[in-house]
């Protein structure tokens, strides 16, 4: 996938020309944040939990190394196998000899967000593999030869127009004067349609919202359950995760998975969540034979003991890009890579170099929800501060920013000269505004007044106010 | 070095923390050991008849329907019952388990019932539950021998038996029972929580049910 992060602004300006998407974005705003607002209203202890989920995160993450080696072992008294790959390239190798070790036609897929990191699809179909994702949502955006939009729901950029063309095109084996008014009629023929698949394939991929020391056990949580197909029909069930992933306990995972649904899509808990632990036992009448655990590093481990740690907590829930006025405006695919939204932002610039993501942390209008929501607690604009202050050590600014913070830098630590300045420029700011108290349009600051106008400053700085009140005190 | 050690490297590194440091070997193993218990929510700690109405109830709000059997031998016949009136056939697949095969099948002489896997041609396929969470009104079952994971996946319609002893206030309770069952450590392959009937909202966020797993799910509490 070409990451066109550095692209964001042109990216989010013809994001906003898009009708359809912006039609489909609605659905974002309104759906999400009700239903969140709904179920937390119902759990009392949510605040609590929230804080309990948090530490056992943090707990986990200053053990990472001792878990893994704990979850590794019990994974492999279970009859599986964990591969440890160190980066995407790795990845996709472990997978690809995985599937032809069985020469597998068809691969089936679970929804999995470390797959699409690691580019796994045009891998597998290089290969020579029959790919396919069974998530509906994911399903769609195969059809249209797309990237999802959204941690959650993938297809959350498509309308249902939009999906009846695709399945038409596609499904051409089917009667061309069928009914898909409904989304009823579009869900019953690719639930048609997937089972076939389902049935025939020779190895099933899933990802792991968690991965348990204490038991070696991964665990996907689902509301169709095609992951539980994908993985219970074929031969070779095969797991990929990032090393974050793990948890201490069962009980650990129990205290983490009460936030989860609650703020992922408002459900009290979501519909499936499955434990799966090894390969089938003697005597089971299902499930597969071999069951294999690739591990993704791709750039954790060095996040681990910097600022950006906390990050680490991210359970993908989704609540903050569905809580984010920016994503709201512009959608998932505008951040140009993987992971959009809040986390989007502070994490590609982790995984793919400040240099191809490090103008994301700068979608952001500093507004504080997707902290306020985020069930890990984890201070997103903090750590988007973190990376708007890299960027600019690194000199990776347009120039016009860089200038300007230099000019302001050197006349800060000069308090007279700073005072002499903003002094000046208030009370001429003031006056330019005539009385309408702001701006439409200021010099150097277009790209600032383009979209918003300036509040113009009462005549005073803050400086001057601050020492007025210490006078008066 | 292999990926496997480069790996732990790092993040030892980047932790500050040394291979052999005893301490957090012990940190760990006690950790491990013990699985403290977090915050339980107060929702599911209820006495026995209040925790069963409230599984109940959770049940209903995600769209299952419910019924109490008093007595575990009227199972078949209330459950021929169940699809007449649904107007599904009366062909049933199940497992092998315990409480199933004891009932008394020819109780109900029209429900023809086949024992074993599922292989996507069945429409209804019973199952018997591990434990029970009052909380959420989730389902749990564990995998094995007598409990194939097909017939809780493949058939339309779901049937799940779950004696209403096994049915706890909160998911750490059956996870405790499930440790002295299986072992500490030790987990049936495929261990299913099932809050509902398979559903989806990737178009258009429209919720609908029956994505790929059952459209329908039912939930006799036997006892
Ligand atoms: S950063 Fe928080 S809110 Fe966003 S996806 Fe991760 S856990 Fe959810």
């Amino acid at each position: 996938m070409q990451i066109t992060s550095p692209a964001f602004k042109a990216n989010a300006r013809q994001a906003m020309a898009d009708a359809d998407l912006q039609r489909a974005l609605g659905n974002v705003e309104r759906g999400f944040i009700e239903k969140r607002a709904k179920a937390v209203a119902k759990m009392p202890e949510f605040e609590e939990l929230r804080d309990s989920a948090r530490d056992i995160k943090n707990h986990t993450l200053a053990y990472l190394d001792l878990y893994l080696e704990a979850y590794e072992t019990r994974v492999t008294e279970a009859g599986g196998k964990v591969h440890w790959a160190a980066d995407a390239a790795e990845a996709r190798n472990i997978i690809l000899d995985i599937c032809k070790s069985v020469e597998a036609r068809r691969v089936t897929k679970g929804k999995s967000m470390i797959s699409e990191e690691i580019e796994l699809n045009p891998a597998l179909e290089a290969a020579g593999h029959e790919v396919v994702e069974t998530d509906l949502g994911e399903y769609i955006i195969q059809l249209r030869g797309e990237h999802p939009s959204h941690i959650i729901a993938p297809a959350v950029h498509v309308n249902k127009d939009q999906v009846e063309a695709d399945f038409r095109r596609v499904h051409t084996n089917l009667p061309a004067d069928r009914n898909l008014d409904e989304p009823e009629t579009l869900l019953a023929e690719a639930r048609g349609i997937l089972r076939e698949k389902f049935l025939s394939a020779d190895v099933g991929i899933t990802g792991a919202n968690f991965l348990v020391a204490e038991t070696g056990t991964s665990i996907i949580v689902t509301n169709e359950g095609n992951g539980d197909l994908t993985q219970i029909l074929p031969r070779i069930h095969v797991v990929i995760a990032s090393l974050e992933k793990i948890v201490p306990t069962l009980e650990d995972v129990s205290q983490i998975l009460r936030v989860l649904a609650r703020s992922a899509t408002g459900q009290e808990f979501s519909v499936y969540t499955t434990l799966s632990t090894g390969p089938k036992h003697p005597g089971d009448p299902d499930g597969p034979e071999e069951y294999h655990v690739v591990l993704l590093d791709n750039g954790r481990s060095a996040m681990l003991g910097s600022e950006f740690e906390e990050m680490l907590r991210c359970i993908r829930c989704g609540a903050c890009m569905n809580h984010c006025p920016v994503y709201h405006a512009v959608g998932g695919h505008a951040y140009g890579w993987v992971y959009p939204g809040p986390m989007g932002s502070v994490l590609t610039p982790s995984l793919v170099g400040v240099d191809k993501g490090g103008q994301l942390p700068n979608a952001s209008t500093f507004c504080g929800r997707c902290e306020s929501v985020c069930p890990m607690r984890i201070p997103l604009p903090k750590m988007m501060r973190h990376w708007r202050e890299r960027e600019f050590e690194r000199h990776l600014s347009p120039a016009t920013v860089r200038w300007g913070l230099g000019a302001w830098a050197f006349a800060a630590k000069r308090p007279r000269l700073y005072q002499f300045v903003t002094g000046l420029a208030a009370r001429g700011m003031a006056l330019a505004a005539r009385n309408k108290g702001r701006f439409g349009w200021l010099p150097l600051a277009g790209g600032w007044t383009k979209y918003r106008d300036l509040p113009a400053p009462q005549g005073q700085t803050f400086q001057q106010m601050w020492a007025k009140r210490s006078r008066r005190a | 070095m292999s990926s496997r050690e480069t790996i732990l490297a790092t993040i030892r590194r980047s932790l500050g923390a040394n291979a052999g440091d005893r301490t957090r070997a012990a940190t760990v193993a006690s950790r491990l050991a013990e699985a403290p218990k977090g915050l339980i929510p107060a929702r599911g700690q209820l006495p026995d008849d209040k925790r069963i109405q409230l599984f109940a109830r959770m049940l209903e709000d995600v769209s299952a329907t419910v019924e109490r059997v008093a007595d575990a031998g009227d199972v078949p016949q209330r459950l021929a019952k169940f699809l007449k009136g649904h107007n599904l056939p009366p062909q049933i697949v199940r497992g092998e388990d315990a409480l199933l095969a004891g009932l008394p099948w020819d109780k109900a002489k029209t429900l023809e019932v086949k024992v074993g896997r599922a292989d996507g041609s069945e429409t209804v396929g019973l199952s018997r539950a591990f434990g029970g969470v009052a909380e959420t009104g989730t389902l749990m079952l564990a995998s094995g021998p007598e409990n194939p994971t097909t017939v809780n996946f493949l058939p339309e319609v779901h049937v799940v038996a779950i004696r209403a002893e096994d049915i706890a206030g909160d998911y750490e309770t059956v996870f405790a029972r499930l440790r002295k069952a299986y072992g500490k450590g030790k987990m049936p392959r495929t261990f299913n929580l099932v809050t509902g009937a398979s559903r989806s909202a990737d178009i258009e966020q429209t919720l609908l049910l029956g994505a790929h797993g059952p459209r329908r799910l039912h939930v006799m509490i036997v006892g």
